[in-house]
């Protein structure tokens, strides 16, 4: 899904860095509040204050609901946020 | 499916504390239809999405006399949103039906062989595992309604068998301790 945004939005996928956090020190070094976490340019693409650790990460849907993957349309925004503020 | 209970076998025995500290027990005295025994947490997302319709599901079948036992056996320690404390908030706020139970030696995930959360086990009146599985089909989509779980209790109060005894519980993994 990340990929998908990325290629439609004209960001090369291949760019998409994806690192496995290991073990509870990786965690917290990293701020590592579960998995996956989304980073764009180093900030998570839905903030929280979640401690650091090795677990599933919650995320808040528009509707109110909660998912273990944010939706396509938070990506998408998040991806597109982050293209228009490099722009500026 | 591998580990842990299979249809058709006894339920082994349970003995856990709720948030209050109150004892409870399977067997339970005095005779229940069927009994749910389901392992969830605080933080998972597959636990929490589905959990409204686990509520629901316990509310409806209440009128029918079916047991519902909640079971949290994460190691707090290194998740500290599945503490006891934050076990007895969760179900201050937010009105539970059923007793949610603190495994903190995580002997009866290992016993019954809970793997995920949610993980679902109905029982029959001997206790006797009928369905082992998930709520439904879909944690994203509220319209399933727990239907599996719904089917299973459905035709065990009916004296029916389950139709689908067994399906893959999808969820976040149990936090063993280390």
């Amino acid at each position: 899904m990340l990929r998908d945004e990325a290629g439609r939005l004209g960001v090369d996928p291949g760019s998409i860095e994806v690192r496995e956090v290991g073990t509870d020190e990786a965690a917290e070094r990293e701020g590592f509040v579960g998995s996956p976490t989304i980073r764009i340019d180093g900030s998570d693409i839905q903030a929280t204050e979640e401690p650091a650790g090795l677990t599933c990460r919650v995320y808040r849907r528009p509707d109110g609901s909660v998912a273990p993957l944010p939706d396509r349309v938070q990506v998408h925004d998040a991806l597109a946020g982050a293209l228009k503020a490099k722009v500026r | 499916m591998s580990g842990g209970l299979s249809i058709g076998e006894l339920a082994p025995p349970l003995e856990l504390p709720d948030t209050e500290g109150a004892l409870h027990t399977l067997p339970l005295a005095g005779e229940v239809p069927a009994s749910v025994v389901f392992w969830t947490c605080n933080h998972c997302p597959y636990a929490l999405a589905w959990h409204d319709r686990l509520v629901d599901a316990a509310r409806k079948y209440a009128e029918r006399g079916v047991r519902f036992l909640a079971i949290n056996s994460n190691d707090s320690d290194r998740y500290p949103r599945d503490s006891l404390d934050a076990m007895r908030e969760r179900v201050a706020s937010e009105r539970w039906p059923f007793p949610y139970l603190h495994d903190e030696a995580q002997d009866a995930a290992r016993a019954w062989g809970a793997r995920v959360t949610p993980d679902l086990f109905v029982l029959d009146s001997d206790l006797i595992l009928r369905y082992r599985g998930a709520p439904d089909a879909d944690y994203q989509d509220r319209s399933q309604n727990a239907v599996w779980l719904r089917e299973a209790l459905d035709a065990l109060l009916s004296g029916q068998e389950v139709p689908k005894a067994e399906t893959e519980p999808v969820g976040c993994s149990i936090k063993w301790k280390q």
